[in-house]
């Protein structure tokens, strides 16, 4: 019995996979320091401005405005503080900036489509963009993806780097997506933001929030919970 | 509009239970670890940087290119995907000023990918070596191996995390070293596929 609450890597109803998940059982790593430390990446790749993906210079993206915002923790529950989280989305029409996206949807001249920020020392972030749209896929006949965000986190150490998605709470399309139901049903709420009033604000944008929990232990002494 | 360190209302603060706490947003669990979700098709659009590639800068000492390509279980080249490499110093520490010890890249339209570095040196008496983690699309979540390399056999013989992987697929671990610097190419699945550690 497993409480992976991660997919396994061969899920045949998301195709992709079925060429790609390695075969053979994966070999059991013992911790060392390589994998008890990661990259402290501070704010080098991270430039003013990055956590707005709505705005393109004084330009507004097309779209309805959100914020996303949450707090990262590892596995015992205490805040993962000052690290890099990516994110990475597609456009209000559902459309992404990039070269092999071919759905016939308009791209928006304002719209990247990329954010970066820091954790705080409570392990927070915030981000402001617009919500992204459903796409078409071609896994299977009318197959689209729920609307959704990618999140990159790298914790404190190797063993907790994530790559996820956050979906939007209520989306008719989560029972007709194999990516989203190729994670175990018990963990799969963990995906969805929740609609957070107490973020929104007034005439201006909703909030959502979106905590992350990463897997994995490390060997940087803990800063005490604030 | 608040900033992120701005305080927030005490539901924010702490909700590590989840439910039945005033104000908790309805329908999120925090009840345990996020899972993993595929990068997807258009993962360069969040996960390269300029510099990405450069763990080093190319007038460093020891700087070599470490590169190679992805292929999938029917041997054809994966366009969509990254690699990350985390590494010691060469003197095998991590964490030195001015040394990141990671890199990134996304491979090309033929699969390649390259990171410029320089060799580690030995951590806690293994041999040298980078750790390694594959996003792609059609992996759901990363999968984890290690580099090490053919020149180092005497190092490699003693290694023990090598000494756990079988002896007839112990070559899938090994980057040789020709005349563009060293090679190491990533078979997800198949015949030779390379070995993938569980953390």
């Amino acid at each position: 019995m497993t409480t992976s609450p991660h997919p396994p890597l061969l899920s045949p109803g998301y195709k992709s996979t079925v060429l790609r998940a390695p075969r053979q059982q994966p070999i059991l790593l013992p911790h060392s320091l390589g994998e008890l430390t990661g990259p402290v990446l501070g704010e080098g790749p991270v430039v003013a401005g990055d956590a707005d993906l709505s705005v393109d210079g004084t330009a507004e993206a097309q779209g309805q405005r959100i914020i996303v915002h949450g707090q990262v923790r590892d596995a015992a529950g205490r805040p993962v503080a000052d690290q890099l989280v990516e994110v990475w989305q597609a456009n209000a029409a559902g459309r992404y900036l990039h070269k092999w996206d071919r759905h016939d949807a308009p791209l928006d001249p304002h719209f990247a489509g990329v954010g970066r920020t820091m954790t705080d020392a409570q392990g927070r972030y915030r981000f402001v963009t617009v919500r992204p749209g459903a796409y078409p896929w071609g896994n299977h006949p009318n197959a689209w993806r729920p609307a959704h965000i990618h999140f990159s986190l790298f914790g404190r150490a190797f063993t907790q780097r994530l790559v996820t998605q956050m979906y939007f709470p209520d989306d008719p399309l989560f029972a007709y997506d194999p990516i989203y139901n190729s994670v175990p049903e018990f963990a799969r709420d963990r995906l969805v933001s929740a609609f957070d009033l107490s973020a929104t604000v007034e005439s201006w944008a909703l909030g959502f929030r979106f905590d992350i929990v990463l897997s994995g232990d490390s060997a940087t002494p803990m800063e005490t919970p604030a | 509009m608040t900033d992120c360190t701005e305080p927030r209302p005490a539901q924010a603060a702490d909700h590590r239970d989840g439910e039945g706490q005033e104000g908790m947003p309805i329908g999120h669990s925090s009840a345990g670890p996020t899972p993993s979700q595929t990068v997807g098709p258009y993962l360069s659009i969040g996960l390269t940087w300029a510099e990405g590639p450069y763990v080093v800068a190319a007038d460093a000492p020891g700087a070599v290119w470490l590169r190679g390509e992805i292929r999938d279980g029917a041997g054809e080249p994966v366009p969509d995907a990254l690699v990350e490499t985390w590494q010691a110093d060469p003197e095998g520490r991590f964490h030195t000023p001015g040394f990141r010890g990671f890199g990134r890249c996304a491979t090309d339209d033929d699969g390649r990918w390259a990171i410029r570095t320089v060799k580690p040196g030995p951590v806690e008496g293994q041999a040298p070596h980078l750790a390694v983690s594959v996003f792609a699309r059609g992996l759901l979540h990363r999968v984890v191996t290690r580099v090490y390399f053919a020149d180092e056999p005497q190092a490699n013989d003693a290694d023990k995390v090598l000494a756990t992987v079988p002896q007839q697929r112990r070559h899938t671990l090994l980057a040789e070293h020709d005349d563009q610097g060293y090679r190491f190419d990533i078979r997800l699945q198949g015949d030779d596929e390379t070995v993938f550690f569980e953390l």
